[in-house]
């Protein structure tokens, strides 16, 4: 219980952190130094990488099922999103497809 | 009709997109709190005080591996670096908003942002109350989803295991997204490259603190390279 309203506690500190930072930063007629220009506009790209990774982290690609329900499910989504490109329907079918994968095809 | 009201009724058309959107997710993170043992207030306390869509999905795995806080804090910091965009972006605008300019900073969530950043609000409407409302609204919505969500939850009886795809079901989709978007595809794949090296060779319970440092480095070094060349 203690231990899970620090890392909520946390979890707020790093939004409130990230939020207000630019405006402490960098008051009225403040020029922005480029670095941090150039950090905020690469930085959300590598993260995402970085999640998809960090989600993606436990893959056994050589046991059985060879991790052919999170390629398969990735997959699906990937796709979807890019020709839909409807966040709803990528993330609700792909969630779907990877539970009926798990659970009634590679069991 | 008051100001109040005025710019609640401009607002409020503006933010149906985003009412369909949160309802959607709010309510599938709400599920997933519930069959993970978090129910509604717990749910309801991290939506009115986190209110960070990706990073609140990212949290249900925090609290249910319960987390190395340190690491919970780095993480959470890089997830949400991106608002340091949207705030620098925001700058100019919300410069001369007034009381409820905490507020505001505070609320910009991604959708939020996407609506507020291009938004030219009519003369004769109070700015700061336009803000307001669809940065309030938008956060009502989320809250209500997600409480929603944690309530529907009680009442599945169907088997949920593999229901935690749906975070990285939203990750992929978000990079999708960033990728059309985006005019270069380096950061990116610096993001996905150096993430991939970091696993191989820390392995999956220590590479994020690695992948995140080689991320700095890599981007720090282009940054100097382009410096270098005189682009920007």
């Amino acid at each position: 219980m203690k231990r899970e309203i620090l890392l909520i506690l946390i979890m707020a500190a790093a939004t409130v952190i990230t939020r207000f930072l630019p405006f402490l930063l960098f008051p009225a007629g403040k020029k922005t130094p480029r670095f941090v220009g150039y950090l905020g506009a690469t930085l959300p790209y590598a993260t995402m990488g970085l999640l998809v990774i960090y989600c993606l982290r436990g893959l056994q690609p050589s046991v059985y099922p060879y991790s052919l329900p999170e390629i398969l499910s990735v997959g699906a989504v990937a796709l979807l999103h890019w020709w839909k490109g409807n966040a709803l329907i990528s993330i609700g079918v792909g969630t779907v497809l990877y539970m009926v994968l798990i659970q009634a095809v590679f069991v | 009709m008051t100001e109040h009201k005025r710019a609640a009724a401009y607002a409020f058309p503006k933010t149906i997109p985003v009412m369909a959107g949160y309802l959607f997710l709010g309510m599938a993170y709400g599920i997933l709190m519930k069959v993970n043992g978090y129910g509604v207030w717990w749910t309801l306390a991290i939506s009115v005080f986190v209110y960070a869509g990706s990073l609140q999905y990212l949290g249900v795995e925090f609290l249910t591996a319960m987390a190395n806080p340190v690491y919970a804090f780095f993480m959470s910091l890089m997830l949400n670096a991106r608002h340091l965009f949207y705030g620098i972006s925001m700058l100019d605008k919300y410069r001369h908003m007034g009381k409820t300019k905490p507020y505001l900073i505070f609320g910009l969530s991604d959708e939020t942002f996407s609506i507020v950043c291009h938004e030219n609000i009519p003369k004769e409407l109070s700015q700061e109350k336009v803000y307001f409302w669809i940065t309030f609204l938008d956060q009502c919505y989320w809250i209500a989803g997600t409480v929603l969500g944690a309530v529907v939850g009680g009442f599945i009886t169907f088997d949920t295991t593999g229901l935690d795809f749906a975070l990285t079901a939203l990750f992929v989709a978000i990079f999708v997204d960033q990728w059309k978007s985006a005019g270069e595809h380096r950061s990116a794949l610096t993001g996905v490259g150096a993430s991939a090296v970091s696993l191989l060779i820390f392995g999956p319970d220590a590479f994020i603190i690695p992948a995140m440092i080689l991320i700095l480095l890599v981007l720090s070094w282009r940054y100097k390279r382009n410096e270098r060349r005189g682009i920007r």
